[in-house]
């Protein structure tokens, strides 16, 4: 088997809760829980769930913005953990970001060119002039006018900002970039230009993405492989096309089962789950899907489930997935 | 069919340090009892304004209403006196938002704000009465151990929990009219799910009407009967939810519907778009507000704006409409 461009083992990040006079570690956010999956080159990995289901801290901690609790991140084979000074800055160089707000990740007081430009004078890289025409390059390359270069952010649109995001995002050649909501803000007709340009950019560059977001349907385009995290946890994983058309764990299938369809004419049964998502701080025993799952069972509140192999990339955490096999229908 | 509410060539805008700038360029629509309408559009294309507008909400003294008039139950609404507009407000129509912690105030117990809510509306209810029927709203809109929550502050409450109190209070009163501004935009997709379902459950159990504001066309069509599409201040169509999903006859709609990623579409094929952005509320085109991004534009519109005109059960704004086609 190749190896993969990013492998994720075991993945754990706890965040402390202080409190009391001293401000002691009263208890732990458990924001990531035991979570693995790999990228491959080229491909986009989707990561979907609901807010504070850990889908962004696993992104954060992918690029080492936060050190993890416990777990491993191998890329290009090697622990990140691991990587002496040098390694590191190329592991950085090969791992970029772009955030939801294009409104609060581009600096309001530098002009476009010195935003493009940043990334080449942290990495030594080039003249002056040279830096300055590369940064020209990257506007083209994501649709703005080269014109651009002496504004500031403020003078251009939601999607607009989101370009130059974009842009220096791909400044230094990365391998693989994470898109946390990189389209959530943006109106749908604005969504659909940023989008394409993503998808062209993976294309040309070859670039693995992990494509974090809570819109299930933008997810399911652009994704080849798909992750559902619930609280802190992966619960199904499988290929794009197979989980949408055959989910197995009751929560993945109750979240596509919720989506809206444009189309009146399928307004369906939905699977409304009752009640809302627990605390990470102090997750349900067992399964953490338990107090909302419409088919738990004893087991369900005591035994925590593991991964199963539903097939061949396909792994699904639910005691009764196969059980539950003949509730595939989906609205 | 008698309209509940009719809206009529709407102007409203804002006077700002570079003078008046209009929001509203003559916005027209209709609800009539017991439906539910949808108006939807991006991001600054003047829906929340036309809420606020029926609402006499907007901010003062920057925000005005220039034109047109807000027919509802034989009253103008524009011109209304001050005490009459009270009770409208609260009483017949009610209006939930986007964000239920800002709309709820966090230094009092939920309980309260609900309590305060009725006696404003029914002075001569006595407190223990006016609590038994915030009570039975929190038990009806499915809040669990309602007697504890009406005890809690809104901080203590989820997003979920939030938008079903902020529910309660404007159902309270019994309102004819409903209006709902992007009430489940901030909430994820399984609690959205749940709001849905409550406001229609509310809607079955007593008629009334929602004005449902969103810019998201599958809560559109999950939930609404007609729907009322805008763009840069202006209607651009109007049409029953199936019509203007199956045949949307204005270039804008028909783009927006192509837009939009479905689950039943082939992965990973370039999606449609529609060219270039919203111009600026300061630098609107001549004529037709969308010519500039508009694949059907011809001359003559940007020589005149085209009129809301009804054609076949809807109504559109265009010079040169998309054939009836199914898309």
């Amino acid at each position: 088997m190749k190896e993969s461009l990013l492998q994720v083992r075991g993945l754990k990040k706890y965040f402390p809760v202080r409190g009391g006079v001293f401000l002691r570690r009263i208890g732990n956010v458990q924001a990531v829980e035991d979570v693995s999956f790999s990228v491959e080159r080229g491909k986009t990995l989707g990561l979907v769930g609901e807010s504070g289901c850990g889908k962004s801290t696993v992104g954060q901690t992918i690029l080492k913005l936060h050190n993890p609790t416990a777990g491993e991140i191998f890329y290009e084979g090697r622990d990140i953990a691991a990587m002496n000074r040098a390694e590191l800055k190329a592991f950085r160089r090969d791992v970029q970001i772009i955030f939801q707000d294009p409104f609060e990740s581009l600096n309001a007081r530098h002009t476009v060119s010195r935003i493009l430009e940043e990334p080449f004078v942290i990495h030594e890289m080039g003249t002056a002039a040279e830096r300055r025409s590369w940064a020209g390059d990257l506007l083209n390359r994501v649709g703005l006018q080269a014109d651009a270069l002496d504004r500031f952010p403020h003078e251009f649109s939601g999607g607009q900002r989101q370009r130059i995001g974009i842009a220096r995002a791909i400044a230094l050649q990365p391998k693989l970039v994470v898109c946390d909501e990189a389209v959530s803000a943006l109106d749908v007709s604005i969504q659909s230009q940023v989008i394409n340009l993503l998808m062209d950019l993976q294309r040309e560059m070859n670039l693995a993405l992990i494509f974090i977001a809570h819109d299930l349907a933008v997810v399911k385009h652009v994704s080849d492989d798909i992750a559902v995290m619930y609280l802190g946890k992966i619960v199904e994983q499988a290929d794009a096309q197979e989980i949408y058309a055959f989910p197995r764990h009751p929560y993945t299938k109750a979240l596509l089962s919720a989506i809206p369809i444009p189309d009146p004419s399928r307004r369906g049964e939905r699977i409304i789950l009752s009640g809302d998502v627990p605390s990470p701080i102090d997750p349900p025993n067992g399964c953490r899907f338990h107090t909302r799952c419409p088919h738990a069972a004893d087991q369900c509140r005591t035994v925590e489930p593991t991964e199963e192999l539903v097939n061949e990339g396909h792994r699904v955490a639910c005691h009764f997935w196969n059980e539950l096999a003949d509730h595939n229908a989906v609205g | 069919m008698a309209a509940l509410l009719e809206v009529r060539g709407l102007r409203a805008g804002f006077d700002t340090d570079a003078g008046y700038i209009e929001v509203l360029d003559g916005v027209s629509f209709e609800l009539a009892s017991g439906e539910t309408l949808g108006l939807v559009g991006e991001s600054g294309c003047g829906k929340s304004v036309s809420a606020l507008s029926i609402m006499n909400l907007l901010p003062r003294p920057a925000g005005k209403i220039t034109a047109g008039s807000i027919g509802f139950q034989n009253r103008d609404l524009v011109t209304l006196p001050k005490e009459e507009l009270h009770d409208v407000r609260g009483n017949r129509i009610s209006m939930i938002f986007q964000e239920p912690m800002t709309a709820l105030n966090p230094v009092h117990r939920v309980g309260n704000q609900i309590i305060e809510a009725v006696k404003l509306h029914e002075p001569d209810l006595t407190t223990a009465i006016a609590r038994r029927r915030a009570l039975e709203m929190l038990e009806r809109v499915g809040i669990p151990a309602p007697d504890q929550r009406l005890n809690e502050y809104p901080h203590q409450l989820s997003g979920g929990m939030r938008q079903r109190v902020m529910i309660a209070m404007a159902l309270t009163m019994q309102p004819d009219l409903l209006i709902a501004d992007e009430p489940t935009t901030a909430l994820d997709v399984t609690i959205q799910a749940q709001i849905l379902d409550l406001l229609r459950e509310m809607q079955r159990e007593s008629g009334m009407a929602i004005l449902f504001i969103t810019h998201d066309l599958g809560v559109i069509a999950e939930l609404c009967d007609r729907v009322t599409v805008m763009y840069a201040g202006c209607v651009v169509e109007q049409a029953s939810v199936t019509q203007l999903f199956s045949t949307p006859r204005h270039p804008y709609t028909q783009g927006l519907l192509r837009s939009i990623p479905r689950l039943d579409a082939t992965p990973k094929q370039p999606l449609t778009t529609i060219p270039g952005t919203v111009p600026a509320l300061i630098d609107m085109p001549k004529g037709c507000r969308f010519r500039n991004r508009c694949l059907n534009a011809e001359d003559d519109c940007e020589l005149r704006s085209p009129d809301l005109i009804h054609a076949a059960g809807r109504q559109i704004a265009c010079h040169h409409p998309v054939a009836e086609v199914l898309t």
